[in-house]
């Protein structure tokens, strides 16, 4: 436990040292104001706080965003120690394989939390302290910013997974890329063109709603915009996934699982793999 | 405490069909310093690896200070240190930073690193990140890395390969002075003339395969080469010495004041005794035994690549 604790502080002090903690809260940060201003505008005509009518934007960039920057973050992590030969000294110290992933998961963990909190967090501070839009919605913003992490780890976990795969930096940054593009933009792409060819409209609302769910992004969307009625409202299209009736637990249990079930993985690959 | 600091019977290591290390038996004593020498690709550095529980053999077992170094806990890493070939650190730290994390990592006192930069002549660059190293800072800074709690037993691959004359000097005496207080290292190079000196035993790698291990005369002996004895000889008598001391040995060489010789190592007194005989015909004589650098080549030779 005490080799994972200090393999993580390493990993956050590395983020801290190439301005990565510092990129990642400017990111989010001047993004979320933005949003956060802009979406101030039309709050009043649709009757909600300020707070949650931006959950509504900022979840469709964080959709984006947050697993940009965890793949950014984990891709490397591996592939890129074993490349130049740290990860070699590194497993004759008192440390097992598995606390050495669990560590740099938990120190790129921090360096998320470090960005939503800041970033998210000081932009909501900002808008409440210098408009009067007041804090009402915070509950849905604060549960965006949990969920956010969430989809983070997921992605962190998702990355860690090509880095313990793949025998060269190069071919797991082009695989990190394809993985986003999958999981961010294509897999959404394909349901709506699934939707489109679908004149019969043989396509339920139960089946389209599962297919929904075997994406980590939106299974985050669905969460979200369901999670509070407010924001269902502010949302408009939220009718779909709201209908759907998703628990809180399921969606939790199902963003849970593309953490753990990845990073089982990578442990296990690790754990075999010979230097 | 187990006998030995270093025990490898019958072990094997394949990676694919390539067979990397054939049935090797290798035994290192505590305190001893042993040194592997051998050809690029002859499995030094995986004979290392497989030392350090980093790779497992396909049969045969490795024993490092009594445990199996595969499945070793924390205590047995805690009491070794490893000096990889070409170390290479987060570059963005700076050498203090690398030292304490490692240091942590170890469950070694902050404190103890002063010291150790101190040791290896870090002390002033200490605060500089390791981007901005030479090759000879990156390879003290890992042999201070390697020092972290002073290890019963060091690792070292190629240590100073890369480095200046000076700097390999300091740094096989570092070595020494930590064997002094007991530790046992396996080094293994390709300077044969620096660690002759400076080894108990050699171990001498082919092919994957141990072709030979002894202390240096023990070397010279089982690879039964010749001594050279190089005679210098009153003008006008070299003819008559050669011709009365060629059954005794191999002429090398005769020119009017001198003769070069060769013979084997069991027939040198012989040969000496013979050379007295001479009176003042024989104005000097010097003897050149087989050194490291003509073991070596013999055995490379003896069996053709694979």
């Amino acid at each position: 436990m005490r080799a994972t604790g200090i393999l993580a502080v390493n990993e956050f002090l590395d983020g801290l040292r190439n301005r990565w903690v510092a990129a990642a809260i400017i990111l989010l940060g001047t993004t979320a104001l933005a949003l956060l201003l802009v979406g101030s505008a039309p709050a009043g005509t649709i009757r909600a706080g300020a707070l949650d009518v931006s959950v509504v934007s900022l979840t469709s960039l964080s959709v984006y965003l947050l697993p940009l920057i965890a793949l950014l973050l984990s891709f490397d992590a591996l592939v890129g120690e074993f490349e130049r030969g740290t990860m070699l000294l590194l497993l004759t110290y008192p440390v097992a394989r598995w606390q050495v992933v669990m560590g740099k998961f938990f120190g790129h963990m921090m360096i998320l939390l470090a960005a939503v909190v800041v970033g998210y967090g000081g932009a909501a501070l900002l808008t409440v302290l210098f408009t009067d839009n007041g804090i009402t919605g915070w509950q849905a913003y604060v549960t965006m910013m949990g969920s956010s992490l969430l989809l983070g780890a997921v992605f962190i976990a998702l990355g860690y997974l090509v880095s313990v795969l793949v025998r060269e930096r190069s071919t797991a940054a082009g695989a990190a890329i394809v993985l986003w593009l999958v999981f961010v933009v294509l897999y959404d792409l394909a349901l709506l063109g699934l939707l489109l060819a679908d004149h019969e409209q043989k396509i339920g609302q139960g089946l389209f709603s599962t297919l929904m769910l075997v994406s980590p992004s939106d299974t985050y969307r669905i969460l979200n915009l369901t999670a509070f009625d407010s924001v269902g409202q502010a949302a408009g299209i939220a009718g779909v996934a709201a209908r759907s009736g998703f628990g809180m637990s399921l969606l939790l249990g199902l963003l849970a699982s593309w953490v753990i079930l990845p990073l089982t993985a990578t442990m296990a690959v690790f754990h075999r793999r010979e230097l | 405490m187990a006998e030995n600091a270093i025990e490898v019977a019958g072990t094997v290591k394949r990676y694919g069909d390539k067979t990397v290390v054939t049935d090797i038996n290798l035994t290192v004593h505590n305190g001893e310093r042993m040194v592997l020498i051998g050809h690029n690709g002859a499995g030094k550095t995986t004979l290392m690896k497989l030392m350090l529980g980093l790779t497992h053999p396909n049969a045969g077992t490795v024993r490092v200070l009594g445990a199996n170094p595969a499945t070793a806990a924390a205590a047995l890493r805690r009491a070794i240190g490893y000096l990889p070939e070409s170390v290479a650190f987060h570059s963005a730290m700076k050498g203090r930073e690398v030292l304490a994390f490692y240091a942590r990592l170890k469950g070694v006192a902050a404190a103890e690193c002063q010291s150790i930069l101190e040791r290896v002549g870090l002390a002033r660059a200490a605060d500089r990140r390791v981007s901005t190293y030479s090759k000879g800072m990156r390879q003290r800074l890992g042999l201070a890395q390697a020092m972290l709690g002073k290890p019963r037993l060091l690792f070292l691959d190629e240590p100073t390969s890369g480095l200046d004359p000076s700097l390999r000097r300091q740094f096989y005496d570092l070595i020494d002075t930590l064997s002094l207080s007991g530790t046992t290292s396996l080094t293994s190079s390709h300077s044969l003339n620096e660690v002759e000196a400076r080894a108990d035993r050699i171990a001498i790698m082919k092919n994957g395969a141990i072709v030979a291990c002894g202390t240096l005369s023990e070397l010279s002996q089982q690879a039964s080469l010749p001594l050279v004895v190089r005679l210098r000889v009153t003008v006008g008598h070299t003819a008559d010495v050669a011709e009365r001391l060629a059954p005794m040995g191999e002429i090398q060489r005769v020119n009017d004041h001198g003769i070069d010789l060769s013979c084997p190592g069991t027939a040198k007194m012989v040969l000496f005794r013979h050379i007295a005989g001479f009176g003042e015909v024989i104005e000097d004589m010097d003897v050149a035994p087989p050194r490291l650098d003509d073991i070596y080549n013999h055995y490379m030779q003896q069996v053709q690549l694979q």
